[in-house]
């Protein structure tokens, strides 16, 4: 029963990841931009959430308002501070810390330095029963459905429409699109909009289990980094393989090695690199 | 030449790599309905000039115009959408992508066309471009970096087509491919001029360009040579051999 449970808590964790992950993950690969902020865009998305939650008491409107806010504020990130840095990684990297540091003091003197929790919908409260007399918190598996339908549109809108194969044409060749009559850097800064929206919404579906404190943001990048890394650089499929893979591990982790709860998902991250340094999914560099 | 329906335009173009400074006040027309081929040897300039009519590097002094239209300023997309496609050198097909999403990428509605494909204002479609192609029919849900050097360069000739252009820049594509292809690729670029299309070929196959030009242009080092039609070029035995080495 226990090992049921314990799959559930790593789906939910891991639907959780791939929100956030998978636009982390087409930032890198679309953009080789390496931001680092998108930890703090998950705090930040959460925070915004939490305070319209508060001051209207719909969720829906807390997701949209985390995510599109994100969206905004990332737009100026990218025009005014990001394309200064061209293709050096070195210095987006720096700099997206700096921007890091920035959002989390500001944040700290609005929210505090407290761990808040961002109630969750009413019809999403109490537990529900599964199959098997299993009783789970309702909310943790509406996340994984979630999850699956974000992934289910997001994989049909990269793999199967036109413009998904414009943007994957992009990836590959972006000159190329471009003299082929496509204003590709707007496609990609609407591609790159989408990312932090979902980082955003994710800082507000996250907040209202993981619950939100400053470091918060530190501690959801590793995972998602350890996800971008497992899957693969830029790899949709990679993300959705690698958060699941971590949400497991994560949750068997904490249930079966507690004291080495903290670092188990770096172990199969170490594995994978020695054999397959590119992820799962990602191309040979 | 027919100077009366210039399609294209170059005039007195300077235009630097890097730091290199390659074209040097280069000048040249493509007359509507026609092929103009330019002749050079490796590293005149050739995909340079190809670069800076696609807008990809744009000359620094100088002026280009397309259908009457100053290009200055242009960002390669906008250049596109006036009507001229490009066959770039080495191809560079989208090799992720499926032949049949290859040929819709200039479809979409991005490009300011039709959208998917069939049914778009202009001749070439993907069934057109398929009839035409029947290969890349048979291969239309493989991925496009699976195809043979020959398919590829089908590839990239069909899915500059389907954008229906005035003008298609080619930048050798002859390059790699067997003797038997080279005369393939010289019948369909007849085939494409019939349709309508001028085309701008820059090659360094003197057999295939002589083959096909209406009018010839030979580069050498940034600046146009010597320029003539295909019949007097054959006469014109020193600049053969002091341009071109033949």
């Amino acid at each position: 029963m226990n090992w049921i449970l314990q799959a559930l808590n790593g789906f939910s964790l891991g639907a959780l990841l791939f929100l956030l992950a998978s636009g982390f993950t087409l930032t890198f690969g679309l953009l080789r931009v390496v931001s680092m902020a998108h930890g703090m865009y998950y705090l930040l998305g959460g925070y915004i959430g939490l305070s319209v939650v508060w001051f209207t008491g719909n969720f829906w409107l807390a997701l949209l308002a985390g995510g599109s806010s994100i969206a905004i504020l990332n737009y100026f990130v990218n025009r005014y501070l990001i394309r200064r840095t061209g293709e050096n990684h070195l210095a987006q990297v720096l700099l997206t810390v700096g921007v890091v540091l920035i959002l989390a003091d500001i944040a700290l003197t609005i929210w505090g330095g407290d761990s808040l929790s961002l109630p969750p919908p009413a019809f999403a409260r109490g537990p529900i029963e599964l199959p098997g007399n299993i009783f789970y918190p309702k909310y943790r598996f509406l996340l994984i459905v979630f999850g699956a339908i974000i992934g289910a549109v997001l994989w049909i809108f990269y793999r199967k429409t036109q413009i998904g194969a414009i943007v994957r044409a992009g990836v590959e060749d972006r000159e190329m699109v471009n003299a082929m009559g496509i204003n590709i850097d707007r496609l990609f800064t609407l591609v790159f909009a989408l990312a932090a929206f979902l980082a955003g919404m994710s800082g507000v579906a996250g907040g209202a289990f993981l619950s939100l404190y400053p470091g918060a943001e530190w501690e959801i990048l590793v995972l998602a980094l350890v996800v971008v890394i497992v899957g693969g650089l830029g790899s949709l499929e990679g993300a959705m393989v690698g958060s699941v893979i971590v949400g497991l591990v994560d949750a068997y982790a904490r249930w079966l090695l507690p004291e080495f709860s903290h670092f188990a998902v770096f172990a199969p991250m170490a594995v994978l690199l020695l054999f397959r340094p590119q992820g799962l999914f990602g191309k040979e560099a | 030449m027919a100077k009366s329906d210039s399609l294209l335009t170059v005039n007195d173009i300077h235009t630097y790599y890097g730091d290199s400074y390659v074209l040097q006040g280069l000048s040249l027309e493509v007359a509507s309905g026609q092929i103009a081929t330019l002749l050079g040897r490796n590293g005149m300039g050739k995909t340079t000039l190809i670069r800076s009519v696609a807008g990809l590097t744009p000359p620094r002094r100088g002026t280009i115009s397309f259908k009457g239209k100053s290009l200055a300023g242009y960002a390669p997309y906008r250049i596109s959408q006036l009507g001229l496609a490009l066959v770039p050198q080495g191809r560079r097909i989208f090799s992720a992508l499926t032949v049949r999403e290859n040929l819709l990428v200039p479809t979409s509605k991005l490009a300011g066309r039709k959208g998917q494909g069939n049914g778009q204002r202009g001749r070439w479609n993907l069934t057109t471009v398929m009839e035409e192609f029947p290969q890349l029919a048979e291969r239309a849900a493989q991925s496009g970096g699976s195809l043979s050097g020959g398919e590829q360069q089908m590839l990239a000739i069909g899915r500059a087509l389907m954008a229906n252009p005035d003008l298609i820049l080619m930048d050798e594509p002859s390059e790699g491919l067997a003797p038997v292809l080279v005369t393939q690729f010289g019948e369909i670029m007849q085939s494409i001029r019939e349709q309508g299309h001028s085309i701008l070929l820059v090659e360094q196959n003197f057999g295939l360009a002589m083959d096909v030009a209406d009018y010839v242009y030979v580069i050498t080092s940034g600046r146009i040579a010597y320029h003539a039609t295909p019949k007097e070029l054959e006469e014109e035995t020193e600049v053969l051999d002091q341009h071109l080495g033949i």
